[in-house]
């Protein structure tokens, strides 16, 4: 449902067409401003939601960006399947930073719970700093967690990639600041104003494909710190976590470890719309096993570079 | 009307409303920020759930429900709120982001943070204190920067025992100090955050309001995205050339435009060259339009071929001024003292140019709002009035008619740091004695 302007003239925009247009100003302040941008692309909803509002940015002309993945090792399939569809869809450049390959070679060692999610953000520095990118998009959202509510929408980060609250860059209106010395770099975050269910209604308004795994399907699963893990070659389950089948669905995609399902019966956009609306469980908090290993794990983590 | 009724049967088609809060530190804003978070449902059990454990851990009885808004390490083992933070919730009617500025002492450039993109500013007062400092201090923060709506919210009426008399003093002497700011668009609100009168639910204690409760009003605020008769203002982001296949002669203009109405047809001027041009057509993100709106993000086809790219204004009505000499109120941000004589770069719309400090004319005292002498130099948190000399010249709004063509920001070279946040022109609104 679009903007209505009135008998009397006044435009009065939607919730989604104003967090829509934001979007597109910081996309199109970025390809102004910045020689290397790269959008950070995991086939999740946010990022597919970031790269759809890329696209109608610059449209007609191709988006003048790349793709990163950083690749866990631990992925779905689906998903993996639905990111080269995608890339190869819109002719765009996929670069991929391989956690895998830092564990081969000894670069990082796994860690004893099997988490890989806060091993990316080795490779993603590296993979920064090699193509020398100066700009990065990320889908986070402040509603997410509460560090992440206090994160500008242009976030300057040092040379080793580190983020410190106490020296952001305060923001006015929508004059964004991206001046970085050489070496740092501004992580971008377009989507800072939406919540989950903004995500979802826009993805409902403009028809936008997902990955399979949002929508509720059976699936071997065990249960692991209350939350329902996909057994797999990542290394679950340990003998004492039987397997069984479940009607699930995915809140968020990340890393197989520690990305948990909710119960769902949900099969359409719709029907996860009501869900959401009605859920008492914060999409983190239903479906991520790193942001409670502490008060601040979040916090700390974006200290190191983690996005 | 059709708009409104049409809305809350479509949570999809619901308007946004940007809003600010604004109150010292006992004055019960957490509480507020809690009731209205919690009664709209916003705050879940994990996260109430996290609450309660760290609540526990800190010895604390009862929930802490601060503990929610303050998000880093160093707020919550300081108890304090260093920055502002965005909250976001949401009613079957209207969804809401919610500017939760900090109400310590070292709050200027906070609550100036919070107000440059707010629609509303909700001023929060204890009922027993009534308009203090602070108060004062809030409104014309909230005046100069142009919140188009301010409300009121008489906080602890409890304590008070629900005293119309104690709410119509407090309501009375506000607006009158609010009339003198220019700011008529005052509704004053009796609450008690703590108990929920009025915030949510109607109070049965004061029968004597027959306003609104605070998110009934929330709810209902007209908020239009710009006057369709104000002169168009396109600042151009970027230049969208395909250069191939079926866009082989496609030339756009990127922007969001900041004022006004654009349509095919339209007789415009390219600034700072002066140049004239005809509008071909407009593009909403993919969609030929027939006219482009305040905020939205479009792309603008021009008839000739004329030299446009970023940093340009294309200006249709009233045409702004060109000017290298920039005479305007600043809101400094940054510990080190902006000072006469200093190279910043000043980034207006999509333009950066370097600039030098001309003059720093005086420093304004926000309690009383009367002029200081500066010395030469505004400290963190100072509101001063400024003249800046640019490179090149700028196609300039007074703030007072355009919040984004008048506003800018200048920045430190060397190191690209934020110094401080600008609005040009006069600040009439704080003119009367």
């Amino acid at each position: 449902m679009s903007a209505v302007t009135g008998a009397t003239g006044v435009y009065r925009p939607t919730h989604l067409d104003v967090l829509e247009s934001e979007a597109v100003h910081i996309f199109r302040e970025v390809a102004g401003e910045f020689e290397r941008p790269v959008v950070l692309f995991s086939g999740g909803k946010d990022s597919i939601v970031m790269l759809h509002l890329a696209l109608k940015a610059f449209w007609p002309a191709p988006v003048p960006f790349s793709l990163l993945h950083v690749d866990t090792g631990h992925n779905f399939p689906e998903v993996i399947e639905y990111r080269d569809r995608t890339v190869a869809k819109h002719g765009l450049t996929l670069h991929v930073a391989r956690v895998q390959e830092y564990v081969d070679d000894g670069r990082l060692t796994e860690r004893p719970d099997g988490t890989r999610n806060p091993l990316q953000t080795v490779p993603l520095l590296d993979a920064i700093e090699r193509h020398r990118f100066d700009a990065v998009f990320g889908g986070g959202r402040r509603d997410e967690e509460k560090a992440r509510a206090k994160e500008r929408v242009f976030s300057l980060r040092d040379e080793f990639g580190a983020w410190d609250p106490r020296r952001q860059r305060p923001e006015l209106w929508d004059l964004y600041n991206g001046r970085h010395m050489v070496g740092e770099h501004v992580r971008v975050f377009p989507l800072s104003n939406w919540t989950e269910l903004d995500v979802w209604q826009y993805i409902e308004r403009e028809g936008i494909e997902l990955p399979e795994i949002y929508f509720a399907h059976e699936r071997e699963v065990f249960s692991r710190s209350g939350m329902w893990l996909t057994a797999g070659e990542w290394g679950g389950p340990k003998e004492s976590e039987p397997v069984e089948k479940r009607m699930i669905r995915y809140r968020t995609v990340g890393d197989m470890s520690c990305t948990g399902a909710v119960d769902s019966d949900a099969t359409t956009v719709a029907d996860v719309i009501a869900e959401i609306a009605a859920s008492r469980l914060t999409e983190r908090g239903a479906t991520r096993a790193d942001d409670k290993l502490s008060e601040a794990a979040m916090e700390d983590r974006k200290r190191e570079g983690y996005f | 009307m059709t708009a409104t009724t049409h809305t809350r049967h479509d949570p999809a088609a619901a308007t946004l409303l940007r809003f600010a809060t604004a109150g010292s530190v006992d004055d019960g804003k957490s509480t507020l920020v809690g009731r209205l978070l919690h009664d709209s449902k916003s705050v879940l059990v994990d996260q109430l759930e996290a609450v309660e454990a760290a609540s526990r851990r800190r010895g604390q009885d009862v929930p802490d429900l601060a503990l929610l808004t303050d998000g880093l390490r160093a707020e919550r083992e300081q108890g304090i709120t260093i920055d502002v933070a965005y909250r976001y919730f949401a009613t079957p009617r209207r969804r809401f982001i919610l500017a939760d500025t900090p109400g310590h002492v070292q709050y200027t450039r906070n609550m100036v943070t919070g107000a440059s993109t707010a629609d509303l500013t909700v001023v929060l007062v204890d009922a027993r204190n009534g308009v203090v400092e602070q108060t004062r201090r809030h409104a014309a923060v909230s005046a100069l920067l142009r919140v188009p709506r301010l409300v009121l919210a008489v906080n602890k009426m409890d304590l008070v025992g629900y005293d119309e008399a104690v709410f119509a003093a407090v309501a009375d002497e506000f607006t009158g100090y609010a009339r003198r700011l220019g700011t008529a668009d005052v509704v004053a609100i009796p609450l008690s955050a703590l108990e929920g009168d009025n915030v949510v639910a109607p109070s049965a204690h004061t029968d004597w309001y027959s306003g609104p409760t605070l998110m009934e009003h929330l709810e209902g605020v007209e908020v239009a995205a710009g006057s369709p008769d104000a002169p168009a203002r396109f600042p151009v982001q970027y230049v969208i050339r395909p250069q191939s296949g079926a866009h082989r002669d496609y030339r756009g203009y990127a922007g969001r435009l900041a004022s006004g109405v654009l349509r095919p047809g339209d007789t415009v001027t390219v600034l700072p060259s002066g140049q004239r041009a005809t509008v071909a057509g407009i593009d909403v993100l993919g969609t030929p339009a027939s006219a482009a709106r305040a905020t939205q993000s479009v792309t603008v086809r021009l008839a000739e071929d004329v030299d446009v790219s970023r940093g340009d204004l294309i200006a249709a009505g009233a045409a702004p001024r060109l000017t290298r000499d920039v005479t305007a109120t600043v809101c400094h941000l940054h510990e080190r003292p902006l000072r006469t004589g200093d190279k910043v770069l000043l980034k207006h719309t999509t333009r950066t140019v370097r600039a030098v400090v001309r003059e720093i004319t005086y420093r304004t005292d926000v309690d009383t709002l009367e002029r200081r002498d500066a010395a030469g130099a505004l400290d963190v948190n100072d509101l001063g009035r400024v003249v800046l000399r640019t490179a090149e010249p700028l196609a300039l709004d007074d703030y007072a008619d355009n919040r984004r063509t008048g506003a800018f920001l200048l920045i430190d070279p060397a190191d690209g740091t934020t110094r401080s946040a600008g609005l040009v022109g006069e600040t009439s609104a704080w003119g009367a004695p």
